[in-house]
């Protein structure tokens, strides 16, 4: 087992999310997370799939994935090659006394504060998912009221498209 | 021109070729009956959705287009579901145009609402609502696209009723545009002169020929293929027909009851040479010990069968037709080029043995109770490679798939990925409406038969003449053979009864024409008068002796090494098991049965 990270370019139309994330489930699979938007073509959009699996399962459930009418094209990221990011929203615990220090880890981690009230502070992370990672481990002993993460998005190094290459014009049908 | 959401999916239908369509009506589909009226095209009032949907497999079956079903929202399509998903297993190309609560009720529970394109969503090749009146069209251009290319497939549209009745201005599209979708055509030129290379080299090839082939219109290229290379070749249950079984390079089916042969040339084979077929576990039986020294080239239109179960060696993905065209090919220009052959001599001599010391073994006595094989066997000689044999699932389909003898692509139509009981009436009707000119004879065992039967009705209003023969043994006759083999004979919830339903009777109900045999010697006068009737649906009920079972057997996650032969083997080598009562039907528990005789944790 290990993790892959899937960038799945799809065509935007209803009940696409919903196909992909079936076909991971009904195959044994467990995404890890999904993040989706638009891209900068219209009627694209791109969801990035970090999942637990073995090499030759991986590889199946990708030419599954391949096979829906509405994916345009599936790039498995390697780790090396791409920035990820994470965006996490962490609400901690606050006093008079542990603000400094949250602040200070806030710093550290080159994050934000986006809203303060008496007894709590909300901190914005962005960054890799080991980044987040270690960033609430230190935030866990001042007591993290709500956490929320948006999933790992990940984009290619270098000027390369993901976009370029076979086929991938889109028109929109009438 | 101005018309109907419902008149654009009818028109539309019409566009596509469509002659016939397939269905049930309801509330929420009602529009789009009203144009049906007006229209060419004939509509075939099934009994129930399942059948609808089977008809149209049928009908796709054995004229190689696309079969259509119409049903209304919730009920109507959630009884299209096994349809679909039979279809879906089978890659028979089917589009299916349902109704659904109007857009503004949608997704509030209203009657007869069902979200039929999610829960068809795994078991379709694609499905689509439709929710602007102005897609209609492109909608039902593009499930033709979809379910008739590439692999074929069902493909649902699902449209809301105020979206039948909005009015439109309606113009056809000339093509798709579908930038996820460009199926695989011409194979890899460097992979094809891999695979002739590959069939240069073997001394012991085998073609393992699968229902892609029948999909693909592939058979005379294949035919040309084993003229040109004398390789051997097995058909699958899906590929029944591809090459004539008459054909002396034909060795028969694989698999779970294939012939022994057949079987044990895949086993023993040094190439093995797929072309449209997916190292389905019913075919390699415990995959681990499959055919150990083979190397795999494999054609497939499909990239995901590819490697899915079988380590490959030369994968080619494209159309069956064009790339066994492009092997042969290859092949030749090699032969040309100098390349020697590896002489096959010794090959088929094995093969030839294999194939004399090891028939199909059953045995009629004259004086005895009526076997099931003499029946079917009788019926494939009466139409001597003629017409279509449609099969339900069970021990009948496998004798069938066995005995009756195909000499032609699309004369054998049975369930073979989902096996679903229930399948052979209606997919018999469907085929016999395709192809009206053809004999069309439905063998269904009679668990089978009563789970679809009332479109007995449908044969008989729509004069549908379909020969329906029952192999009647009272009984789900394989369930207790499993039962029999790895449930030590304790039957549980196998028995129906001979005289419940009467299946005379029921015939004369239905206005059919009812016949009953019971008699070895009666089988062929029975066959005659059956298809002397012509005009109007017969139904023979056959009945015939319950302890047969099916033979050849490698029990289910085995290796194909040890495929038994007959009951009498199967009993001899359980008794060489740790002990138990072997040795007698029903005597062998699970607990003395040797270990490739278990049934085990596989389906």
């Amino acid at each position: 087992m290990g993790m892959h990270t899937l960038s799945v370019l799809v065509e935007d139309k209803p009940g696409v999310l919903a196909r992909v994330a079936g076909l991971f489930s009904r195959r044994g699979f467990n995404i890890q997370s999904l993040a989706v938007g638009p891209t900068e073509a219209e009627a694209m959009s791109r969801m990035t799939i970090v999942v637990d699996a073995a090499r030759q399962p991986l590889e199946q459930v990708t030419k599954q994935l391949n096979k829906l009418i509405h994916i345009l094209k599936i790039v498995e990221l390697d780790h090396g090659a791409v920035v990820e990011r994470e965006l996490a929203l962490v609400k901690v615990a606050s006093t008079r006394a542990t603000r400094g220090e949250l602040i200070e880890i806030a710093d550290v981690f080159r994050s934000k504060i986006v809203d303060v009230d008496v007894d709590s502070l909300t901190i914005e992370a962005t960054g890799s998912p080991d980044k987040l990672g270690a960033m609430i481990r230190l935030l866990e002993p001042y007591g993290i009221r709500e956490l929320v993460r948006s999933g790992m998005i990940a984009i290619g190094r270098g000027s390369r498209s993901i976009t370029e290459g076979r086929g991938l014009r889109l028109e929109r049908s009438a | 021109m101005d018309i109907t959401g419902a008149e654009a999916v009818i028109k539309s239908l019409e566009l596509e070729g469509v002659e016939v369509v397939f269905g049930h009506p309801g509330g929420a589909i009602l529009p789009a009956y009203d144009p049906i009226l007006d229209s060419p095209i004939r509509h075939v009032l099934a009994r129930h959705e399942q059948g609808a949907g089977h008809m149209a497999e049928g009908y796709a079956q054995a004229t190689g287009r696309v079969g259509v079903v119409v049903a209304t929202s919730g009920p109507g399509g959630t009884n299209l579901v096994t349809a679909l998903a039979d279809a879906h297993m089978d890659s028979v190309p089917v589009v299916a145009v349902t109704g659904q609560v109007p857009t503004g009720a949608v997704g509030g529970d209203a009657f007869q609402e069902a979200d039929i394109s999610g829960i068809t969503m795994p078991v379709t090749k694609h499905n689509e609502m439709v929710t602007d009146p102005a897609r209609i069209a492109g909608a039902i251009k593009e499930a033709f696209h979809i379910a008739s290319s590439g692999r074929p497939g069902p493909v649902l549209v699902d449209i809301p009723k105020d979206v039948l009745n909005a009015r439109i201005d309606f113009s056809y599209p000339q093509r798709v545009s579908l930038p996820g979708y460009k199926p695989t055509v011409r194979g890899h030129s460097k992979m094809v002169r891999d695979a002739a290379a590959e069939i240069v080299a073997a001394r012991r090839p085998v073609v393992y020929a699968g229902g892609g082939v029948i999909k693909a219109g592939a058979h005379d290229e294949l035919a040309r293929l084993v003229e040109a290379t004398g390789m051997p070749v097995v058909t699958t249950l899906m590929a029944r027909g591809a090459l004539p079984d008459s054909h002396p390079r034909h060795l028969g089916m694989p698999g779970m009851h294939g012939h022994w042969t057949a079987i044990t040339a895949l086993q023993q084979s040094d190439l093995i040479v797929a072309l449209g077929a997916r190292f389905d576990d019913r075919v390699t039986g415990n995959l681990a010990a499959f055919a150990p020294h083979a190397r795999v080239v494999h054609v497939d239109v499909d990239p995901a069968e590819i490697g899915k179960n079988r380590q490959v060696h030369v994968p080619i993905v494209g159309d069956c037709r064009v790339v066994i065209g492009q092997i042969l090919e290859a092949y030749e220009s090699a032969v040309r080029g100098g390349a020697c052959p590896a002489e096959l001599a010794a090959w088929w001599e094995t093969l030839r043995g294999w194939r004399e010391a090891h028939p199909l073994r059953w045995q009629q006595d004259p004086d005895g109770s009526l076997k099931p094989q003499t029946v079917i066997k009788a019926l494939g000689e009466k139409l001597a490679g003629d017409g279509i044999v449609v099969v339900g699932v069970g021990q009948h389909q496998m004798w069938a798939s066995q005995l009756v003898g195909f000499e032609r692509p699309r004369s054998w139509i049975n369930s073979g990925g989902l096996g679903t009981m229930g399948f052979c009436v209606p997919a018999a009707i469907g085929a016999k409406v395709g192809r009206p000119d053809a004999p069309v004879v439905a063998i269904d065992g009679d668990g089978g038969f009563q789970m679809t039967l009332q479109e007995l009705a449908t044969a008989r209003l729509e004069q549908v003449p379909v020969v329906f023969c029952v192999i009647n043994n009272g009984t789900l006759g394989m369930v207790r053979q499993w039962q029999e083999l790895f449930y030590a004979g304790r039957y549980s919830a196998v028995d129906l009864s001979w005289d419940c339903p009467d299946l005379v009777k029921l015939a004369e109900a239905y206005g059919c024409v009812g016949l009953r045999c019971e008699r070895p010697e009666d089988v062929a006068s029975t066959i005659d008068k059956a298809f002397a009737v012509g005009q109007v649906p017969v139904l023979v009920d056959f009945r015939v002796d319950r302890e047969e079972k099916v033979f050849p057997m490698v029990p289910a996650g085995a290796s194909n090494d040890d495929v038994v032969e007959s009951a009498e083997e199967w009993y001899a080598k359980a008794s060489t098991g740790a002990g138990g009562s072997a040795g007698e039907p029903g005597g062998a528990g699970a607990g003395s049965l040797p270990p490739s005789m278990h049934e085990g944790d596989v389906v």
